[in-house]
């Protein structure tokens, strides 16, 4: 496949109008990764999630996917690149006039050339993936928090995506919600081969699942750390990323 | 090398075995024909197991994986096993990844009720909202009682800033809507009032339709599909973002804290509004009388002042007040009463509208019987 999913952030400058969150930042995601985008409450993860997926505009720099320059080209190719992004939402952002199965069959019935019994199967495989099969039916408000983020998540799925965007996915699921979403992004990047980036807090996800990883640091407005979160955890390069992935715990002798 | 790219998809039988065997690149795959046929040798029940042989496959997207999740969905029910037999095990795993959690969803209950019934519900439903709406207004009036008595929590900026909005910040539009009815009254009327020679009344048909009655309901209706709506809007996006269920459970009255300063706001400017209104509107009939049937301003202005009088004058501003209340009221009830969706939030600020103007006509007819009745 020509496709494959790899960004490149180049001399990337990311903030809103008199202030910048990250200045002249390099960052490379591999195709086939679970990339982690660390940091602080504040520190700009959202914000450089929503540059990544083109929903706003870096201050300077540039952003490549598989080679093509994402930020600099005209809308209508934009618009095909992000065609191949799935998007998961912090609240699941479900349309909620229509039933999770028309939320789900709304991006197929516009950019595929599937027939409508497609459709259908496509749209019950995969609620079933994110364990919502049976929920056709139901609208957006008939569902819980966790759910509608799961359905969200079916949404995203979609269009086989070949990166997958979440924001803070596991907020606001119980535990074995959060773990089983966890398994799912797993065999998702697997058995599909897509690439992850992931905006998290939460450290199980990130030793479990994470293989690659930023950490951002505001006071400088540059990456603080980078690598396998699991290597960070080992030599971590600085005292707040060793904090940070051990939830503050102070050093024993 | 194209020849190896094109998606196969072929099955055979052997005594007790179904071999579905797959070759090359699937990508948005279809062949419902081939499907429904393996289905169906499945739900024949002489298959003993099946065989997914997926080797010779070069890519796959979600097309492939579903043809798989049908036939699982029928070998599970039949209670069948699959062999696959795949390089990687990537395809096997997503499918059954879909059979994992397995938690069936609680039954809706679709009733259906007869024509009767349908009536009884409408007239109960028609009775609840009234009886809603009653209590509504009747919190209202305590927080106004409240804030009286200095007991109740409103910020002084929330009602500054709806004063601000209600107030000069509809300025512009109420004066070009009011210029405008002003101006096609009187040149409506003066077509008619011309074939009689009669066209100097029209200074008197601007005046006195506009300040008893068309200024107020010109007003009204500007102001229900601008602030009222705005209203239902604003408070009913609190509703979606949990901000109302914030401000309940912190034990602040909606109605002291987001109604009052609203309905406050509007009842006083309103008044204003349609003393401009008035105003502007007899200019628009100036205009109509100065250019088009050559009265000179002076001789209008004269016979506009002679028209007007204070009682009607009075009506109209009274009319004015009574709906500024009534829009305010219906955008605030139909904002709290919003479910708690970007669908309902559309279908209640609608609501709020529609009910703000036809409650603005029965109320119309009411203080119209009463100045029969006193001989105003
Ligand atoms: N629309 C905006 N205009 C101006 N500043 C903003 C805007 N949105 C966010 N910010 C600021 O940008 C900074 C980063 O916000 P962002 O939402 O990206 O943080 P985050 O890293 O995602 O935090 P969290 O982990 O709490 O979600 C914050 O200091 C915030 O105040
Ligand atoms: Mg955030």
């Amino acid at each position: 496949m020509t496709n494959k999913g790899q960004i490149i952030a180049r001399h990337l400058t990311v903030g809103y109008e008199n202030f910048d969150l990250l200045k002249n930042v390099d960052f490379e995601i591999n195709e086939h990764d679970i990339f982690v985008i660390m940091g602080g409450s504040g520190c700009g993860k959202s914000t450089l999630l929503r540059v990544l997926t083109g929903l706003k505009e870096p201050k300077e720099g540039e952003i490549l996917i598989d080679g093509k320059n994402f930020t600099k080209s005209p809308p209508t190719e934009k618009e095909k690149l992000m065609r191949r992004f799935g998007i998961l939402y912090q609240g699941g952002a479900l349309f909620s006039s229509m039933t999770l199965a028309e939320n789900i069959a709304l991006p197929l019935q516009q950019y595929s050339d599937y027939g409508a019994a497609e459709i259908a199967d496509l749209v019950s495989f995969k609620l079933s993936l994110v364990g919502l099969s049976g929920y056709e039916d139901y609208y957006p408000s008939e569902i819980s928090g966790g759910m509608k983020k799961r359905a969200g998540l079916a949404r995203a799925l979609a269009l086989d995506p070949e990166i997958v965007y979440f924001d803070e996915p596991s907020a606001g699921l119980d535990p074995i919600s959060s773990r089983l979403l966890d398994d799912l992004i797993l065999d998702l990047n697997q058995s599909l081969g897509t690439t992850i980036v992931l905006v998290t807090h939460e450290l199980n996800s990130i030793f479990a699942i994470g293989n690659n990883s930023i950490f951002l640091d505001p006071k400088t407005q540059s990456i603080m750390a980078r690598g396998d979160p699991k290597d960070l955890l080992k030599n971590p390069p600085t005292e707040q990323v060793r904090l940070f992935l051990t939830r503050g715990e102070t050093k024993h002798g | 090398m194209s020849k190896e790219q094109k998606a196969l998809f072929s099955y055979h039988v052997n005594q007790t075995e179904l071999e579905l065997i797959f070759q090359g690149r699937f990508v948005c795959f279809q062949d419902s024909s081939s499907l429904s046929r393996v289905i169906e040798i499945v739900q024949k029940g002489q298959i003993k197991r099946v065989v997914v042989q997926t080797k010779e496959v070069i890519g796959w997207d979600s097309s492939l994986a579903i043809i798989l999740y049908r036939v699982k969905k029928e070998t599970e029910r039949a209670h069948i096993p699959i062999i696959w037999k795949e390089r990687t095990n990537g395809l096997k795993r997503l499918v059954e990844l879909a059979f994992s959690v397995d938690r069936k969803p609680p039954v809706l209950s679709k009733k259906t009720s007869s024509f009767l019934e349908k009536i009884g519900e409408t007239g109960f439903l028609v009775y609840q909202s009234c009886c809603a709406g009653f209590s509504f207004l009747k919190k209202v009036m305590f927080s106004l009682g409240r804030l009286l008595s200095g007991r109740a929590v409103i910020r002084k900026v929330d009602f500054l800033f709806a004063l601000e909005d209600a107030g000069y910040k509809a300025v512009p539009i109420v004066s070009l809507i009011s210029f405008m009815v002003g101006l096609i009254l009187a040149f409506v009327g003066a077509v008619q009032l011309k074939v009689f020679g009669a066209h100097i009344y029209v200074a008197s048909l601007v005046t006195i339709g506009m300040t008893r009655i068309m200024g107020a309901i010109m007003i009204g209706v500007i102001m229900a599909g601008r602030t009222g709506a705005s209203y239902a809007a604003a408070i009913g996006t609190m509703q979606v973002n949990e901000e109302i269920d914030a401000l309940k459970t912190m034990g602040v009255s909606i109605s002291d804290f987001l109604v009052l300063p609203r309905v406050l706001a509007l009842t006083l400017t309103m008044p204003f509004l349609t003393v401009l209104a008035d105003f502007m509107g007899m200019i628009g009939g100036g205009a109509v009388g100065v250019f088009m049937l050559g009265i000179s301003p002076q001789e209008y202005w004269k016979l506009s002042i002679e028209a007007l009088s204070l009682s009607h004058f009075l009506v109209g501003v009274f009319h004015g007040l009574v709906f500024g209340i009534v829009i305010a009221l219906c955008g605030c009830y139909y904002g709290v009463h919003s479910g708690r969706d970007a669908n309902s939030v559309g279908v209640s600020t609608t609501k709020a509208v529609v009910s703000a103007i036809v409650w603005m006509i029965v109320m119309t007819g009411l203080i119209t019987f009463a100045c029969e009745v006193i001989g105003v």
